[in-house]
Parts: C-alpha cells; structure tokens; sequence
C-alpha cells in the first residue's frame, strides 16, 4: 500500500525474486515510478478501506506492507490486515519514532525510517 | 471532568462549547493555526496548536490526567490514532471517537476505542426518518448484540395484511416486538393479526433486514 519510492523499489524488488506482488495507489499517477518490468498487479484503491484492499486479494495474501506518506494512514490499514484479515506478516512505515515506539509495544511491526536514517547519518559522520 | 477534543473543525467548535457551557474543563487541539486562532478568539484559550495524534503534543496537553478524549477530525485515521495513543500511553478511561467511514465502526470497536460516533450513519438515519414512502427505518442499534430496532409499515396491499404473526415467515433472529395500528400499540401475540397501515417495531440483525422488509411488504401474487 503506497506507491511512492520506497513502495515502488519494494515492490519491484519483490517481483524481481518472483513474489506475486500487488501494489495500490490512491492516485494512478504514483504507478509511474515502477519500473517497465514490473509484472505485477497495481491497483487504484484506498488502503483503509476493506472493500478495497479485498479487491487487491488480502485475503489470500501472506504479507501487507503500508508505506503511504501519513503514519496514521499507515497504522490504519496495518492493524485492518492484521485484526480483521489475519494477514501473517505486517510491516507498516512510522516516521514519528514516539508513534513508531507505541505501536511496536502494540504489537505491529514498525519501522521509523526517522530513527534508522538519523542513526545511519550519524555513524557515517563519527565513523 | 477534563476533556481534551482532537480536531477544532465545526464538529469540534460546537462540542468544546457544549462541554464549557455544561462547566468542564476542556482543551482542544488542531492543527491548523487559522482555526485554532479563531477557537481561542471565540472561546477563550481553550484551544492549542498541534497534532492530537503526536505523543508530544499530548503530553503537553497534560493528557495523563484528562478524564476523556474526544477525537472529532475528518479524518478516521487521524481519530484513531489519537485515541489509541491517549488510551494506550496515557492511560485515559474513555476515548470517543467521529468515525466519517461506516465501514470503519467494527474496526474501532476491535482496537479498543470505548464509543465510536457515525457522522454518516446519524445523517443517513435522520433523513430515512424523513423520508415517508421508506418502509423501514433504523431506530436504534443494540450495542453489543449485533442487533437493530427497525420500524416497518404494513403496506396496503401487503400479502401479510389480514394474516395471524404465527403465519409470517420472518427471518432467523427477527422479532416483531410491537404493533402500532389503529387501536394504539399492542404487543403482538402469535394470533394477532396484522392490520393494513400498521407499523411494526422489530428487533433484527443487520444481514435479515432485507429479508424482513420483503416479508412485511411484498404484495400478494409475488
């Protein structure tokens, strides 16, 4: 969920190793950043909506990544794949590392691009 | 009590007011400056800039010791967050939240929110009420049971018009509880029989609605 340049490598990524990869976008626009090869399924659709994310199959998915540009739209369509279509694997996007922290307590697996690239940027600089 | 509302948009405005008038101590947040100015010029410095849903901001709202949270943005996402932050960090008793997406109201339930508000559902209620040819019209949902309070009109040329209760094929976990006609309300028994222009008041789940509808109102021959 998320078509943006993080969504987009990731999903190109995973077809490349022959996943069956579906990606959804509020706008069609954003489908411009696959690349040619992609061979999955892109999907307009709202990712915090059910009716939507069962049209892109989350029900026989086996992993429900959210990488929108709003934390709380991804904290959103993580905990529906997990609570309510039992998705194994959820991964969801935090920027804010105070949400990212809570959550992870709550049981989602988060990630604060925040926390992993100041911490990055800082070895490099003491490094 | 001290209650803090997430979201100073027209639902918000009017509610912190409600809530002063009735003596609390109220405080809300949101985000945009332009609203937030116009809060506090209206309504005293009751109202702080900020996101709801960040830690931070909540902290400094003093939302350990705020007694309810009311999240009100247009945004669901948004309205949940904000109460599953005061509830899960902050410890706060009870969290209300707006939910603008009907879909969204068993998801908020199942992550812990305590009462969640249709916006939608209040609006679409409220009109089906005004509309007189509709022949059945929510009244009122039964929290927790997965049950409804409908109305329904016995049409004219109903096929049930004229038959005892007991004959009526009602949906499984349908009750007709009561019978509004011509001689007031009575509490039907199964030989009662069904007046023209009636109205039923019934107890049913959301998936038999339809079903019962049909039962009441289709007419003879079909």
């Amino acid at each position: 969920m998320g078509c943006g340049r993080v969504g987009a490598q990731l999903a190109a990524m995973l077809d490349e190793d022959g996943h069956e990869v579906t990606i959804m976008d509020r706008e069609p626009y954003s489908f411009r950043r696959l690349p040619p090869s992609f061979g999955g399924t892109a999907l307009v659709g709202d990712g915090t909506d059910e009716d939507s994310l069962r049209r892109a199959g989350i029900e026989q998915a086996d992993a429900f990544v959210a990488v929108t540009q709003g934390d709380n739209r991804n904290v959103m369509a993580a905990q529906i794949a997990r609570h309510i279509f039992h998705v194994p694997k959820v991964g969801c996007r935090i920027y804010d590392p105070l949400r990212e922290e809570l959550y992870h307590t709550l049981g989602l697996e988060t990630i604060s691009p925040t926390t992993v690239g100041a911490k990055l940027l800082k070895d490099l600089i003491e490094g | 009590m001290y209650i803090i509302i997430v979201g100073g948009g027209k639902v918000g405005y009017h509610l912190a007011t409600a809530l002063l008038r009735e003596g609390h101590e109220v405080l809300v947040l949101e985000k945009d400056p332009g609203k937030a100015s116009f809060l506090c010029e209206q309504l005293g410095s009751v109202c702080v800039r900020g996101d709801g849903c960040e830690a931070r901001t909540l902290a400094e709202a003093g939302t350990e010791r705020a007694d309810m949270l009311i999240a009100v943005t247009n945004e669901d996402e948004d309205n949940l967050v904000a109460c599953q932050v005061a509830k899960h960090k902050f410890n706060v008793p009870r969290t209300i939240a707006r939910i603008n997406n009907p879909k969204n109201e068993a998801l908020f339930k199942k992550l812990g929110i305590d009462v969640t508000v249709s916006s939608t559902n209040l609006i679409l209620e409220h009109i089906e009420e005004e509309v007189p040819t509709h022949p059945l019209v929510h009244l009122l949902t039964l929290k927790g049971g997965n049950l409804e309070v409908v109305e329904v009109k016995v049409p004219p040329n109903s096929a049930v018009v004229g038959k005892r209760m007991k004959e009526i094929a009602l949906p499984p976990g349908s009750v007709i509880a009561l019978m509004i006609g011509k001689w007031g309300a009575i509490v039907p028994t199964p030989d009662t029989i069904l007046e023209p222009e009636a109205q039923l008041i019934a107890v049913t789940r959301p998936e038999a609605e339809e079903a019962l509808r049909t039962a009441i109102t289709a007419t003879k021959g079909v």
